[in-house]
């Protein structure tokens, strides 16, 4: 199968206006005939799911928490990106486009990452617009900052709690739609499988989690925007919820999945302390732009960090990397730091962490100036800790943090599925190998805002013309039953291990194997592992409760299942790459001084894998520059 | 560490409830609560019991999921933090812990510790926003906002809407919530234009879902894991006289 990507004609400056010129229109008369079925509540689904409403579509959105106001989109401390040269320090939209396309290692595709940038400064007029109390000057203009990666200052912010505020903005939109009765909600809603009739998503199968009754709803379209998946690793920086199911079960119906093994670790996370920890808290990549990494120059020096003199630590970003220093890209900083702490200068009760040091910032700005730019992530931190981070420096350690991978999209954001579309951080589509910081928010709002509400109408205009579908489809029943089947069989298991013990066991071989290095050997070694975990999870593990009732156990259980298939998925396609690129640092291809190796003449494709009864096949998408050179990704 | 937990249980929304105590070992000053529960559940696993059923997302203080009531107080025994964030350091070797739901006539519990919060939503759905459609929007800087605006506009909007104000309140108001919520809007040059109407559909909706009415105890702000200050409710109780003024 040739992978289309549908990318229009025309100079890169003209490809977005060329599209809307020329895709089709459906009358608004027609438009409320038409019912979508939106999956998540976080950027990409509630500003998708609100701009459909706004549309005149008849909407029905769902999420697995108790209200839309929680998907993770909330948890995003750091800001939002957007080209809009406030600072007058020479950006453009060709600027953010090319630092983007640079950051992602040359591997993702022009023509989307141009649009991206393109579409950002209106992206921020719009969320002023809706209420976000973004920073601001005593003039009462924005204010900006800078991420890491680059070096203008673009990112938008709302003190450490960004994505709260800009989810509270697309929430407050959903609900604005819902009390005009063209949204549906439903919370407390997971979605378990996907309906495919005759080649096209028709609907969706899920489960109550109030009642745990199983129900079936029809559309003619089905959008997935179900978030990361990096809960695979067990450990991460997501909510203890985020799963990989919806787009799980989409791959197993048809749907590509491209470059699954891509993965963001961010360096800066709170170090993990015990085995019975549930998730590491990240501390926002901003505090790089006033804090200054290091270690010890002295292996297992155990002084207090307060008590090591200047000489004796070793900015070790600002030694490599002199030109970005502290604000290197996240998977060269996470390197840098595993590199230090695989070498035996780690710091904290673990040895598994470095640290983020305030000390110079405090002398140079005055204490009530970082108060007010990091004011809460130090009491975040305070809480967690219980140190003081005006006094001695953080600890940080590298977590797994976002999923670059997901579910292949061709230029109009639909699967290889027709009717199926997948947006936000479940789709593979703008950050290549690796995702610059505060470019995430962005994606997600510009493809639930802007793009997908621009390109459905392509595929709804044909739709208007066929019948819609109905739950009463065999194919329903079919796919009901097969649910039902799943949940049956793990509930009546009962072995002798928990749900979480399986869970851990995929997480060590996970994050040994497939994050910031990785190797033949070990993936292969994860690979048959991860198939042992999976034999002994399908015969040993115990799901007490039932069927229909709330079961939190039985809901983590259907979660892990589904991750431990797409863990096989992610080993074997970072085995298949034989080349480092990104955040996918393959140790035998890497250069005399320790850096990635890209292979461009092989590897400049997108993986595109199919599923086929439990086996992956892959497909290539070759990438075409046509506007810029790949080069050497240099931060030095 | 060992501790004993006096765990509330009840199957669902029709049937009676009542306390079930656990004694817990094997527990670390560094385990947050939630993970000493997780372990608990674990437990319960491996003696084929149903695990106990509570609420939690994000586990970083942000989402607002999570939230019971722990020795009688909303999120436990410190002061403005969320149940996710409270670390079992907070409690003693030996020490009785007991874990309650929200008891708020407008959150009826679910299952175990899980209550229905959705009235808070309901709230919101009542003018909790600006009406602006997605392509509407003029240019952000267009509008100047002074950073004291900006910033208190902040203040009130950091509400991660977890429900301890009303489950702390011996009224069972929700008055802190509706508040932060329309204060933030309010205060904004964009939301100026819906004022009136917001903090009058708001404060209704908030009468009509049952939450009782605000006596200023100020047990509420106590609890907020974000400190909104009760100053808020003044406020909206101001803006809602003037809403109605208006209106006359
Ligand atoms: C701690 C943290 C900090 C971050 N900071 C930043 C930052 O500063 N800047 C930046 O740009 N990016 C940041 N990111 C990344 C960014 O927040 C996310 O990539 C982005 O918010 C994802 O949005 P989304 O809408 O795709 O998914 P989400 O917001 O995760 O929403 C997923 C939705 O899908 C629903 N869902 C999932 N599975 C199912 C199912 N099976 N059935 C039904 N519903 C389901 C959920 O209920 C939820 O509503 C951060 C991420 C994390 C984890
Ligand atoms: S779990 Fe999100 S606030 Fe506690």
């Amino acid at each position: 199968m040739v992978l289309y990507a549908k990318i229009p004609n025309g100079p890169l400056e003209n490809k977005w206006r060329n599209y809307q010129i020329t895709s089709q229109l459906i009358n608004p008369a027609n438009k409320k005939k038409l019912n979508v079925i939106v999956v998540g509540s976080g950027l990409a689904g509630a500003g998708a799911a609100a701009t459909l409403a706004e549309l005149g579509y008849d909407v029905k959105c769902f999420c697995y928490q108790d209200s839309a106001r929680r998907a993770h989109s909330v948890a995003a401390q750091g800001g939002i990106n957007a080209a809009k040269n406030y600072q007058h320090d020479g950006d453009s939209v060709w600027r953010m486009f090319y630092d983007t396309l640079k950051g992602g290692d040359f591997r993702s595709r022009e023509a989307n990452v141009y649009r991206l940038a393109e579409l950002s400064a209106p992206l921020i007029d719009h969320y002023v617009q809706q209420g976000v109390p973004f920073a601001r000057e005593y003039g009462g203009v924005l204010v900006n900052r800078s991420f890491g990666g680059v070096h203008v200052q673009r990112t938008f912010y709302a003190r450490g709690q960004t994505g709260q505020q800009l989810l509270l903005a697309a929430y407050s939109q959903l609900y604005k739609m819902k009390r005009a009765k063209k949204v549906q909600m439903f919370p407390r809603h997971e979605m378990l499988d996907l309906v495919v009739i005759e080649g096209k998503a028709k609907g969706i199968v899920v489960r109550d989690l109030t009642t745990g009754e199983l129900k079936r709803f029809a559309a003619d379209a089905v959008v997935l925007a179900t978030g990361g998946y990096s809960r695979v690793f067990r450990l991460s920086t997501l909510a203890i919820g985020c799963n990989g199911s919806a787009i799980w079960k989409a791959h197993k119906r048809g749907a590509f999945f491209a470059a699954p093994s891509f993965t963001q670790i961010h360096p800066t996370a709170l170090p993990q302390t015990s085995e019975a920890q549930s998730k590491l808290t990240l501390m926002s990549e901003s505090l790089r732009n006033d804090g200054r990494i290091w270690v010890p120059k002295k292996k297992d020096d155990d002084r207090n960090a307060n008590a090591i003199p200047e000489e004796e630590r070793d900015y070790y970003l600002e030694r490599r990397y002199p030109s970005f220093g502290n604000l290197a890209p996240r998977d060269i900083a996470s390197r840098a730091a595993k590199e230090r702490i695989d070498a035996g200068y780690g710091v904290g009760r673990l040895k598994n962490a470095v640290y983020l040091d305030f000390k110079h910032a405090i002398e140079r700005f005055g204490i009530e100036i970082i108060k007010d730019r990091y004011g809460n992530l130090f009491k975040m931190y305070k809480k967690i800790t219980g140190v003081d981070a005006y006094e001695e420096p953080m600890q940080i350690s590298p977590a797994a943090h976002f999923s670059m991978g997901g579910l292949w999209v061709d230029y109009e954001l639909m699967t290889t599925i027709p009717g199926l579309y997948a947006i936000g951080e479940c789709n593979f589509s703008d950050h290549g190998a690796n995702r610059l910081g505060a470019n995430s928010l962005l994606q997600a709002s510009i493809d639930g805002y802007f793009v997908l509400p621009n390109t459905i109408n392509n595929y709804l205009a044909n739709a208007l013309k066929e019948d819609h579908p109905t739950t009463e489809h065999p194919e329903f029943e079919k796919v009901e039953k097969e649910v039902a089947a799943q949940i049956n069989k793990l509930l009546f298991i009962k072995g002798d291990k928990t749900v979480d013990h399986f869970h851990r066991e995929l997480g060590k071989v996970m994050w040994q194997e497939c994050t910031m290095s990785r190797n033949k050997e070990g993936l292969e070694k994860a690979i048959s592992q991860i198939q042992k975990i999976k034999d002994a999870f399908w015969k040993e593990v115990n799901v007490t409760g039932g069927h229909h009732e709330m079961n939190t156990e039985l809901e983590k259980a259907l979660r892990l299942a589904d991750f431990i298939e797409l863990g096989l998925l992610m080993c074997t396609d970072a085995l298949e790459r034989e080349e480092s690129c990104g955040a996918h640092f393959r140790e035998e291809h890497q250069t005399s001084d320790g850096e990635a190796l890209r292979h461009d003449e092989k590897y400049s494709y997108v993986s595109a894998w199919e599923y086929h009864n439990g086996n992956f096949k892959l497909h290539k998408e070759t990438l075409e520059f046509a506007n810029v050179q790949p080069t050497v990704r240099s931060y030095k | 560490m060992k501790v004993t937990f006096k765990i509330w249980r009840q199957e669902n929304a029709k049937s009676n409830g009542g306390f079930q105590s656990y004694e817990v070992d094997g527990l670390t000053d560094d385990m947050s609560f939630l993970e000493a529960l997780d372990h608990l559940n674990e437990i319960l696993v491996g003696q084929n019991q149903k695990t106990i059923a509570y609420e939690y997302d994000c586990r970083e203080g942000i989402c607002g999921q999570c939230g019971v009531f722990i020795n009688g107080r909303a999120h436990g025994p410190l002061d403005n933090i969320t149940t996710c964030q409270l670390h079992m350091r907070s409690f003693t070797d030996g020490q009785t812990i007991v874990v309650e739901p929200w008891r708020a006539k407008a959150f009826p519990v679910i299952k175990d510790l899980v209550v229905d919060r959705s009235a808070l939503d309901n709230i919101m759905e009542q003018g909790g926003y600006i009406s602006a459609k997605t392509g509407t929007a003029p240019e952000a800087n267009a509008i100047l906002v002074g950073k004291d605006v900006a910033d208190k506009a902040m203040d009130a909007a950091a509400c991660i809407g977890c429900g301890a104000c009303v489950a702390s309140c011996k009224n069972a108001s929700a008055a802190l919530f509706t508040a932060a919520k329309i204060n933030h809007m309010n205060s904004l040059p964009q939301g100026k234009q819906e004022a009136h109407r917001r903090v009058l559909e708001m404060s209704r909706q908030m009468e009509l879902e049952g939450f009782g009415s605000c006596t200023f105890t100020g047990a509420c702000e106590v609890e907020c894991p974000e400190g909104i200050s009760i100053t808020n409710i003044a406020e909206m109780n101001a803006r809602r006289a003037m809403a109605k003024w208006h209106n006359l």
